[in-house]
């Protein structure tokens, strides 16, 4: 059990002092930032209940909200992201989810990467749907969403080359 | 009953979901409205001295510009006391009331800047100690702000002119015409002056400052130059976009303005 609260708990302070020193400053191009908070969603662990992981969703996007001052929206992206993950999980890993077998790290990286991308997306476009909040912006929230995800995506990556050995 | 509760076990999650989900758009909506906002606010002694910690480490990179930035303001502040001192020389001038300016000025550093969003929110180090108060100007020595939403005990939020909810009356500074002043969310140097009659004589490069009719900014702060306009689709009032003197991706450091005559004022005109 301790094996494996601790490491979400450092994640979790590590990300969202991450996200909310450098990488919410980034601004690539004059809007892009990378969203890797994303990442702990992605890594909780396959077997946590359902209702834990919409927890800790909510419990990282709020914080991430009041240090943005952003409302809610980190909130309910992450809460919709980590609603449909299990359907993702479903979907990317086919029937070795459902035996509940896998390990992150043990998986393919085609499957791994659908995964990643999946949820990504679902988060950014709830994300940057209620950061516009107007229809009128429609153009905008693509835009935002595909560039922001695909940087997300790619930092998502890195990261979990530089840090994989530490969990295996 | 039986059948409640396992309803209730069985959409345990999609409950959860639904509950946290209208929590978080109530605290969105909240956002998006002016002044509602209360709960999510960065404004507080966690955020606020997380943001502080950083920030110790992050001026260090703007010394050299702010200093620069410094020094322009004294030349200006000197050249304007030069012109008070040879005034004094030959005219006698001994009315002590006018000396004390309904104006207070208390200075802050900002410890967090955001430009990118659209609802943009600026932090500074200052709050209720050094008696900040909601509805207070922040200017800076080239130009505005935006105004003070929220304040706790050491930190303050304020709503940047960079945010879909900050409307500021302004006016051209040659003829005295005014509009409100907001921000469409694409270019954080450029923001849209509306509501100027079509009868004003809009130039390009016209200066723009604030008109003193709000009573939070003292008329005559700079606020930036005519950049382009048009006239509205209802060929009545112009649209203007205005280039900001202000750099607002580094704003450094910022004078709070207290009016020190707004609660007489607000006693004759309670709507403003």
């Amino acid at each position: 059990m301790n094996k494996l609260i601790s490491p979400n708990i450092i994640r979790f302070c590590v990300l969202v002092l991450l996200q909310v020193l450098i990488l919410s400053n980034i601004n690539f191009l004059g809007f892009i930032n990378p969203y890797l908070y994303v990442l702990f969603i992605l890594l909780l662990p396959f077997t946590l209940n359902q209702w834990k992981v919409l927890l800790y969703a909510f419990l990282i996007g709020i914080i991430i909200d009041v240090f943005q001052d952003s409302g809610g929206i980190n909130a309910a992206a992450s809460l919709v992201a980590a609603f449909f993950r299990p359907y993702i999980l479903k979907f990317a890993f086919g029937v070795s989810y459902e035996f509940q077998t896998i390990k992150f790290y043990q998986t393919p990286i085609a499957q791994r990467f659908t995964y990643i991308t999946l949820i990504v997306f679902t988060h950014h476009l709830v994300l940057f749907s209620l950061t516009y909040f107007n229809f009128s912006y429609i153009v905008e929230i693509f835009k935002s969403t595909l560039f922001s995800g695909v940087f997300t995506i790619i930092l998502c990556l890195i990261v979990m080359v530089l840090f994989r050995k530490r969990y295996r | 009953m039986q059948q409640i509760i396992n309803f209730l076990i069985k959409y345990k999650n999609t409950l959860l979901f639904l509950l946290l989900l209208f929590i978080s758009l109530v605290f969105t909506v909240q956002s998006h409205s002016y002044h509602k906002s209360k709960f999510i606010n960065s404004a507080n002694s966690l955020t606020g001295g997380v943001y502080n910690w950083a920030n110790d480490v992050d001026e260090y990179f703007n010394l050299k510009e702010y200093n620069d930035r410094l020094v322009e303001e004294n030349k200006v502040l000197r050249a304007k006391l030069g012109i008070q001192q040879s005034k004094d020389s030959d005219t006698i001038f001994q009315d002590t009331a006018s000396f004390d300016s309904p104006y207070q000025f208390t200075s802050a550093k900002v410890i967090r800047n955001q430009y990118a969003n659209v609802d943009n929110y600026i932090l500074i180090n200052k709050g209720k100690k050094d008696s900040i108060k909601s509805d207070l100007g922040v200017i800076t020595s080239r130009g505005i702000v935006g105004i003070v939403e929220e304040s706790t005990n050491g930190f303050s939020r304020v709503i940047s002119i960079l945010n879909s909810n900050s409307s500021i009356s302004v006016q051209l500074k040659n003829t005295n015409h005014f509009g409100s002043l907001v921000w469409n969310g694409h270019d954080p140097n450029t923001v849209q002056l509306e509501e100027v009659p079509r009868l004003a004589p809009v130039k390009k490069g016209d200066t723009i400052t604030t008109d003193g009719r709000s009573f939070i900014f003292p008329k005559g702060i700079p606020v930036g130059i005519v950049n382009d306009f048009e006239l509205d689709q209802n060929e009545s009032y112009y649209k203007i976009n205005v280039r900001l003197f202000n750099d607002m991706t580094n704003v450094g450091y910022v004078y709070v303005i207290n009016n020190k005559n707004i609660e007489e004022i607000k006693t004759l005109a309670p709507n403003e």
